[in-house]
């Protein structure tokens, strides 16, 4: 939980979400499991709502489709206090937390100043599916440098060249997955897209 | 605004959700179908139903502890002209809920309130204290005052 009490919830400031929670979630939640089991492959989420100011169509949906009250959260500094962090606290009810360590999912929207992948959640030995599962928002989920990609759930190999990743991120990708069966998940969204790759993807970072 | 304007206003709030969550679905469907002008508004939460734990204390001061659950329906929804208003109702009627949130809305809206706080919120009123009073009579009916005979032992 976040040190201070969180401020009262104005609620004037709150947008509408699902129209239909239950059908809505589960479309959502079907694509995000499709995009997990095909690490790299892009799923559409244009029919989800709209999102609020400082979050993508995507990145909200998968927001009120996965976080709830049993899923402290980390929000990323710049949506703190905002609109976005009302509104998923009125939709999903989820508790914020400012520790890393302590969070079920982590939303992203600044990839360059976020905390690295290690001080996030990575899961314990009886229960590695407790880790981290990290949002994190792109300017785009194509054009940036190609790496391949290999593991469960791809064919032979793949590529993904997502853009707006900091440098050195790729190696800390490399390192969650050695660390295997712990470490944490990532989901990618930008605009009304998003992809994934899990902990089991390994990633070969090309120009090597 | 001053404190006691914003302690009074949340009072005053206080007391027309109570009157709306208490009040039987049948009644508060009646009374908002009764209304003549009934504006527009947009779901911001789908009236959703979902269970509470009602906890207590003993004597109003002892530790707490769990009394049971109870079902509970909520619901929030936004008039076209901006309010916003929330309704959790006791038990499983989805537009119960809706209602209590809609009226909820109206009440902080100088302009609609005068439409509503008579056909509904005072008249939910009224049917609860006619309830209460009833049932308050029907036990003082059957009241039994209990009294100590001393019965005094014959020696012997």
């Amino acid at each position: 939980m976040s040190a201070s009490a969180p401020a009262i919830l104005n609620l004037a400031d709150v947008a509408p979400a699902f129209r239909d929670p239950t059908r809505e979630s589960q479309a959502v939640f079907r694509r995000v499991m499709d995009a997990v089991a095909r690490p790299g492959t892009i799923h559409d989420l244009a029919f989800a709502p709209d999102a609020p100011e400082g979050l993508d169509r995507a990145a909200g949906a998968v927001a009120l489709t996965l976080f709830d009250f049993e899923t402290p959260t980390w929000l990323d500094p710049a949506l703190r206090g905002g609109t976005a962090e009302g509104w998923m606290r009125f939709h999903c009810g989820c508790p914020l937390t400012d520790d890393p360590a302590k969070a079920a999912f982590a939303l992203v929207t600044d990839a360059r100043a976020a905390p690295e992948l290690a001080a996030f959640n990575q899961g314990d030995a009886k229960y590695p599916d407790r880790s981290t599962t990290l949002v994190f928002q792109l300017p785009a989920l194509e054009g940036g440098p190609r790496v391949t990609i290999s593991g469960p759930g791809i064919k032979g190999e793949a590529s993904v060249a997502l853009a707006g990743l900091p440098n050195g991120f790729w190696e800390q990708v490399q390192a969650n997955q050695a660390k295997f069966q712990f470490g944490v998940d990532l989901i990618f969204v930008a605009g009304d897209r998003l992809t994934a790759l899990p902990r089991s993807t390994r990633v070969i970072i090309q120009g090597n | 605004m001053p404190v006691e304007a914003v302690v009074e206003a949340a009072s005053e709030r206080r007391r027309w959700l109570s009157i709306l969550a208490k009040a039987p679905s049948k009644d508060v469907i009646a009374a908002w179908d009764g209304l003549a002008d009934r504006p527009a508004y947009r779901a911001l939460r789908a009236p959703e139903i979902g269970m509470v734990l009602v906890r207590g204390r003993m004597g109003g001061a002892g530790d707490a502890f769990n009394l049971g659950e109870m079902t509970v329906t909520r619901a929030a929804v936004r008039l076209d002209s901006g309010e916003t208003g929330i309704g959790y109702v006791a038990g499983r009627d989805r537009q119960h809920a809706e209602i209590a949130a809609a009226v909820d809305a109206m009440m902080q809206s100088p302009d609609l309130r005068p439409a509503v706080e008579g056909a509904v919120v005072a008249r939910l009123a009224r049917g609860q204290d006619e309830r209460r009073d009833a049932a308050a009579r029907k036990a003082a009916a059957t009241k039994v005052d209990f009294f100590t005979m001393v019965r005094t032992r014959s020696p012997g």
